[in-house]
């Protein structure tokens, strides 16, 4: 039931988002532009850097203080998704194996540090993208797109998708209930039920979508999809996007890491 | 299988992006065309259907494990391309956001691989030309079970193609290739079956459904092949490239971005080179704002990772991580204490 269970996710995702924080203030279009300047920024290192990246991990912890998100939820998700990238990285160390540094005698290889690389990446990426998510509703997010340019049919289409999925899949598991609770053992799971009920399901879905539909003309629906505006771009906005944009910059353009460690008198500079 | 933002380059990842926005913006403006207002609802709920299809499971036979479906050509069946293109793409939206498949910067690759596909490339070539005008139900089975495994296996080698055009897997082209089509061979059969199904299903008892398509245009048809023929003959020259000569992949990538893939470690000469090859590049400044600092890196001594700076860089970074962890502790008290800022 872990497919179950990660729906569960969503709803929880979901009220996260609602909660009150300064964070979840924030008009929604400045905190997407922010996450993909720092998605890019992140991504942007060359293969084998590792400490420079560390220092990014300031923005997702600030979310996660700020918002007063649950951090091991974060983490939970994160291994949830991990399986291909892990997969992937993991033929670096077998196909580059070339001494890169020497750690108190250990040789370490170019592809387990290109491996801890993409780790590093993974999480700091995947995570920020889950904090935007939990720190801002769905519906800002797709005002937000809206009144960025993005076609009035595809934010239309998200708000849609978004209303009904917690319909739909509540119907869907009890449909699944109902067939468990049918099928002693392992009769009736196969493919040939499996299709019928896919088929029950989206000949419902299409008479649901008429429903609506007729629901819809009936409260005066123009083919116009108005959308409230509940947030506003002021002073709060501009700064926090400025400031966080600007320290992405500087931690790309600085390793703060290697900096910290040769104050700190590790020098090993030859 | 999703495309996710730590394998990619943002180069790449841009490029897919580019490239799906412009597909976005198309079907939304064909759909406002020819717009018929009862579709607004039916593929918002369609959308919300497949996430609600994934939830029952079904036992694979002769293994334990069990599967569910995608959908993308089923949406591409019952809606037509540009509707399901627009249907797929808010899927994975959903699915970035909330399940965190793949990321934000690999969204777009990822709209590419599992929207673009099925919806443009295989349902007007090799769906709608097999099935026709009359879907009987030979026809939807045969149709549907061969444009599900094209369009997996077109998806899964542009996910290839992507990883390896960023540069950041050192997964070999053909090994990665020979590990990915087999395995969406066996998904996208099984998939066929029941996207064939489904249809077949769907035909028995509500025929009109499949009946009411919406018609596609002859001149977006011939727009269609000429692009697909495009993409088969650059497809077919790079993996030339990569069979006949480990490097020609790399070489064409090079000429392509004018960026060599590997960026630092090498020895000063080839850096010197690689500097002086980056500055007499095609487009020398191609990049993104942050990545061109990279370019002023190299001639400093900072960023080489040799021994000695990286471990001052580990225990830098060790101390940072520290400094990170303390803050966002600090922060919470704060906010704890109802402390606003």
């Amino acid at each position: 039931m872990e497919i179950g269970s990660n729906f569960l996710n969503i709803g929880y995702l979901d009220s996260l988002s609602y909660r009150a924080s300064p964070v979840h203030r924030i008009d929604p279009r400045i905190k997407t532009i922010v996450t993909i300047v720092y998605v890019v920024t992140v991504v942007s290192f060359p293969r084998y850097e590792v400490s420079g990246l560390l220092p990014f991990f300031i923005y997702p912890v600030f979310l996660i203080s700020v918002g007063n998100i649950p951090p091991g939820f974060v983490l939970r998700k994160l291994l949830l998704v991990s399986p291909f990238v892990v997969m992937v990285g993991m033929f670096n160390p077998i196909f580059d194996r070339t001494p890169m540094l020497e750690l108190y005698g250990v040789e370490i290889s170019g592809g387990w540090v290109s491996f801890t690389s993409i780790l590093l990446k993974f999480v700091l990426t995947i995570s920020t993208a889950l904090l935007l998510i939990a720190t801002t509703s769905f519906t800002g997010i797709c005002e937000g797109l809206g009144r960025m340019g993005v076609p009035q049919v595809f934010v239309v289409q998200l708000l849609f998708l978004y209303r009904y999925l917690f319909v739909l899949v509540e119907e869907a598991l009890r449909m699944v209930r109902a067939r468990d609770a049918r099928s002693s053992g392992k009769r009736g799971k196969g493919v040939r039920v499996f299709i019928h009920l896919v088929g029950v399901l989206l000949v419902r879905t299409i008479q649901r979508a008429e429903r609506i539909y007729a629901a819809m003309l009936s409260r005066g629906y123009t083919g116009r999809m108005p959308l409230r505006r509940t947030h506003r771009i002021g002073m709060k906005e501009l700064i926090f996007l400025s400031s966080w944009i600007l320290l992405f910059l500087v931690m790309r353009r600085y390793n703060l890491s290697l900096y910290l460690g040769i104050l700190l008198g590790q020098d090993g500079m030859r | 299988m999703h495309m996710a933002d730590a394998l990619l380059s943002p180069t790449v990842g841009g490029a897919f992006w580019a490239a799906t926005g412009a597909t976005t913006a198309y079907a939304a403006r064909r759909l406002r065309k020819d717009i018929n207002e009862k579709l607004v609802p039916l593929m918002g709920v369609l959308g919300a259907f497949v996430f609600a299809a994934q939830m029952i499971n079904f036992t694979i036979p002769g293994t334990g494990s069990s599967g569910h479906i995608g959908g993308g050509m089923l949406l591409a069946i019952l809606l037509g391309p540009h509707a399901a293109f627009l249907v797929i793409a808010s899927v994975l939206t959903v699915q970035s956001l909330f399940f965190a498949d793949g990321g934000l910067l690999a969204l777009g690759s990822n709209i590419w691989n599992l929207g673009f596909y099925p919806a443009y490339i295989v349902y007007p070539l090799i769906y709608r030309s097999i099935v026709r005008d009359n879907p009987t139900a030979r026809r939807v089975a045969i149709g549907a079970i061969l444009s599900v495994v094209v369009a997996l296996q077109l998806g899964a080698f542009s996910v290839v193609l992507q990883t390896r055009l960023s540069g950041i897997s050192e997964l070999p082209f053909r090994s990665f290739l020979l590990l990915m089509l087999p395995v969406h061979l066996v998904i996208g059969l099984a998939e066929g079956v029941i996207t064939a199904g489904v249809v077949n299903y769907l035909r028995s008892i509500q025929p009109e459904l499949l009946s009411s398509r919406p018609s596609s245009g002859r001149s977006l048809r011939k727009v269609i092949i000429a692009v697909s023929v495009m993409a088969v003959i650059t497809g077919g020259l790079l993996s030339w490239f990569a069979s006949v000569n480990p490097d020609g992949l790399e070489w064409s990538i090079q000429r392509i971005y004018g960026e060599p893939e590997i960026q630092s470690k090498e020895n000063p000469v080839t850096e010197k080179l690689q500097a002086i090859q980056e500055k007499t590049a095609i487009l020398p400044d191609y990049s993104l704002p942050s990545e061109g600092s990279e370019e002023t890196d190299s001639g400093e001594a900072w960023p080489n990772p040799d021994p000695g700076t990286s471990i001052s860089g580990l225990v830098g970074g060790f101390m940072v991580l520290l400094v990170v962890v303390i803050f966002g502790l600090g922060l919470r008290r704060l906010s704890g204490n109802g402390n606003r800022e």
